[in-house]
């Protein structure tokens, strides 16, 4: 037997190669998690996927031609809201400012909140959408029957007519769903809403 | 290649351990091969079950035999998990992988032979997880995991509050550890146990086959264990790493399977590359062509495999000089594919060939391999793509691609190594007929399915209209033939095992070359005792 016994040499490959391998594996499962929020901050840069820019002031520049933008609002199980936008679709000006206002009913009979997330489509627009003042930045809360009109402030930056991947679009769609939320985080179903709805578990 | 001191059949230490220690306390790389041959054998027949019931439904517009059709549904995900996970993957990589790497690399056993038995073992506690997903409540109101194998959320979070999809994750769990574990013991093997004189370029295709696909088990599979512990936390524990509700995004989840998916598919297909090249030779009489060549290319489609992920993608809003990128990325390997394919013909041309089982089921691989591979350059255009993706054409690829290609490799190296591994002899025609019924069955069953994709027709739905019922019924019928096949199959392992017969060391002649067949048939439980010198001329008989 003594010949098929490994050598030192042989040894230390071995346990070189076993370091080696589950350094790896131990990288590549960091890679994947550390990619949740690089994927996160690329969309917010670059509006990748329909996530629309937070700008801080008024467009700097203008430009001919107009974009129709719709509005499209939901509200998801388990947050008894009722939730339209003023008007189904407005014509922006390339570069203008603009303000309309979403109104909100909370139909429950106790206190409820909720936080909106948001969403442009076509999703390569996103990056031209700009955002400066959104109810969906914050949390609300509605007491029982109240009714709310929040305003979302935004323009749509010229510079969509240049980028040869939006340059053809004339339309587009702003959606928004509401979800029941605590502190921010999304919750499963309010008590008072009976249970099947909402986000499972 | 010539070997000085060949290895000595010493039969004075063939000691096997009782029958418990020796298959559930398993060490001994030859039985943890044997049985994850036996373990997808016995998984496959349950996914071929459920591909049964996805035909016999198909067979006919409106609903057959489900009543509800988010059953049907479970039946495509658990045939599609169990058949990558739990049949593919066991018999080529953990079967012949375990079987034939040490032989071939003249190594004693494997590096870590004790881990060898827990990644076994890990992949049938992965199974058992997958058959409980089937008996507990997924989508409200109905049993089993319908999510599709790729386990894409919303619908695997909120659209399945039931447990099935935990169970059908924590499998994956189970089965990517025991493969991980595998892979970490593959590598350690290959470099550092070869026998004296077998540097990497005198390594046999196989070997560099397994080495190739152990590096992309471990840089792919650690990415979807993360993406499904995301999954899973969010199912569970109020996590939004996909949910929007909370920042997060569906599309991210996509991005991270499909990283780990695109190699995948290389996974289950580079191992039966590495087999049939040594069929091809052996049963030409020539070494393979283009040797260097053709461990390169493994390694490019390896390497190139990595950054096509997104051709899975095209239809979710990427930008066109992102798709651009990926088409270009995608076609790529179609280069080094070709390699392969013409070395093999190379390999074929002038050669004395013999048509024994094994070379029909390896030159039937080559043809419908290529056909696979023409439909995949197809769809790697993101303007086709738009039309094609999701419809039966994409079925019709991936079937091609596999069960006509992995799968059929799996036979050619079941009727290939059957005699080394059991000393035994199948019937060469039980072996052809197979092959035949085979061949006609799976091109009956998944060629109208490219029509059916043209026409429209998509997939993962339990009814279609009557426009497509013509086509749905040839392929029925094509899979009633394949089945036929594997009858023939059954009962020519067990003539093998009823005959006296007994198979010589070396049953297939000179052009058998590998080390596995200077052992005796079925080697030693403990093969060299002396190590085999390799003392070789140039790089060539592989
Ligand atoms: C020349 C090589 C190949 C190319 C260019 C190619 C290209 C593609 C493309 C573009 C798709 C996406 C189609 C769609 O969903 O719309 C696809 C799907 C697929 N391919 Fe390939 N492929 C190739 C080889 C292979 C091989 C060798 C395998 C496996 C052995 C494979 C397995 C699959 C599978 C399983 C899917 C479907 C995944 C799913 O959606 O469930 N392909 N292929
Ligand atoms: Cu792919």
């Amino acid at each position: 037997m003594t010949d098929r016994r490994p050598t030192s040499a042989q040894n230390r490959g071995v346990r070189l190669t076993l370091i080696a391998c589950l350094g790896l594996v131990a990288g590549m499962t960091a890679l994947a998690f550390a990619f949740v929020p690089l994927y996160d901050l690329f969309c917010k840069v670059t509006g990748y996927d329909g996530t629309p820019i937070v700008g801080r002031g008024p467009s700097a520049t203008r430009a001919e031609g107009t974009m129709t933008v719709h509005f499209d609002t939901n509200v998801a199980p388990g947050l008894p809201w009722r939730f339209r936008a003023e008007a189904p679709r407005v014509e922006a000006r390339l570069g203008e400012t603009q303000t309309v206002f979403f109104r909100v009913t909370n139909t429950a009979s106790v206190p409820t909140t909720g936080t909106a997330t948001f969403n442009v489509q076509p999703g390569l627009l996103g990056g031209y959408f700009v955002k400066i003042q959104c109810f969906c930045f914050n949390e609300q809360t509605l007491q029982p029957g109240e009714t709310m009109d929040f305003p979302v402030v935004f323009y749509v930056d010229p510079a969509a007519r240049t980028d040869a991947n939006t340059r053809d679009y004339a339309e587009m769609t702003l959606s928004y769903t509401y979800f029941a939320s605590r502190n921010g985080q999304p919750t499963a179903a309010l008590a008072t809403t009976g249970a099947g709805a909402g986000r499972p578990n | 290649m010539a070997v000085a001191a060949s290895a000595g059949h010493a039969d004075a230490h063939e000691h096997t351990p009782p029958f418990f220690q020796r298959w559930f306390n398993s060490t001994n790389h030859k039985d943890i091969g044997t049985l994850y041959l036996l373990f997808a054998f016995s998984a496959g027949i349950v996914g071929a079950f459920l591909s049964f019931g996805i035909r016999m439904e198909m067979e006919a517009p409106g609903l057959q035999y489900f009543s509800n059709p988010q059953t049907y549904n479970v039946f495509v995900t658990g045939h599609g998990l169990i058949m990558v996970f739990f049949m593919v993957m066991p018999a080529l990589i953990g079967g012949f992988g375990n079987w034939f790497v040490p032989l071939m690399i003249g190594a004693p056993d494997m590096a870590f032979p004790r881990m060898n038995n827990i990644s076994f073992w890990l992949t049938v506690a992965g199974f058992m997880s997958l058959v409980c997903s089937l008996f507990v409540e997924g989508a409200p109101g109905a049993v089993g995991a319908g999510t599709g194998w790729t386990v894409y959320p919303p619908l695997s979070t909120d659209g399945h509050p039931g447990p099935a999809v935990d169970f059908a994750i924590f499998a994956l769990h189970l089965s990517g550890a025991g493969s991980i574990l595998g892979a970490i013991n593959f590598i350690t093997t290959i470099l550092n146990m070869r026998a004296p004189g077998m540097t990497l370029h005198k390594m046999p295709l196989f070997a560099w086959s397994m080495l190739v696909t152990a590096f992309l088990l471990l840089l792919s599979l650690p990415v979807l264990a993360g993406a499904i512990t995301m999954l899973l936390t969010d199912r569970n524990f109020g996590t939004t790493f996909f949910s929007p509700s909370g920042g997060g995004d569906p599309i991210l989840y996509q991005h991270l399977f499909w990283f780990f998916g695109h190699p995948e598919v290389y996974i289950m297909i580079l191992p039966a590359f590495g087999i049939v090249s040594h069929i091809i030779a052996t049963f030409s009489k020539k070494p393979v062509f283009g040797y260097l060549a053709m461990a390169y290319a493994m390694v490019a489609i390896g390497v190139v495999g990595f950054v096509v992920w997104a051709h899975h993608m095209y239809t979710v809003g990427l930008t066109l000089q992102t798709q651009s990128y990926f088409v270009f990325a995608t076609m790529v390997i179609a280069v080094p594919t070709g390699v392969k394919i013409f070395s093999w013909i190379a390999t074929m041309w002038g050669g004395s060939i013999r048509f024994t089982a094994a070379m029909h089921w390896a030159v039937g691989f080559v043809f419908l391999f290529t056909v696979g591979g023409v439909t995949g350059v197809i769809l790697a255009n993101a303007a086709v793509d738009r039309y094609l993706h999701d419809t039966y054409y994409v079925v019709a690829h991936f079937h091609y691609v596999l069960s006509l290609g992995a799968v059929f490799i799996i036979f050619a190296g079941v009727y290939y190594w059957f005699p080394k591994m059991t000393g035994r002899i199948i019937p060469e025609w039980a072996g052809k007929l197979h092959f035949w019924l085979a061949f006609i069955g799976a091109n009956v069953l998944f060629f109208p399915m490219h029509f059916l994709g043209l026409a429209g027709m998509p997939r993962r739905y339990a009814d279609y209209p009557e426009a497509f019922a013509g086509w749905h019924y040839v392929a029925t019928m094509g899979g009633h033939i394949f089945a036929l096949g594997m009858v023939v199959f059954v009962i020519g392992v067990v003539m093998a095992f009823r005959s006296k017969e007994r198979a010589a060391d070396n049953p297939w002649g000179e052009g058998a070359t590998t080390l596995e067949w200077t052992l005796s048939s079925p080697p030693p439980f403990h093969q060299y005792e002396t190590l085999p010198v390799i003392v070789d001329e140039p790089s060539h008989a592989h």
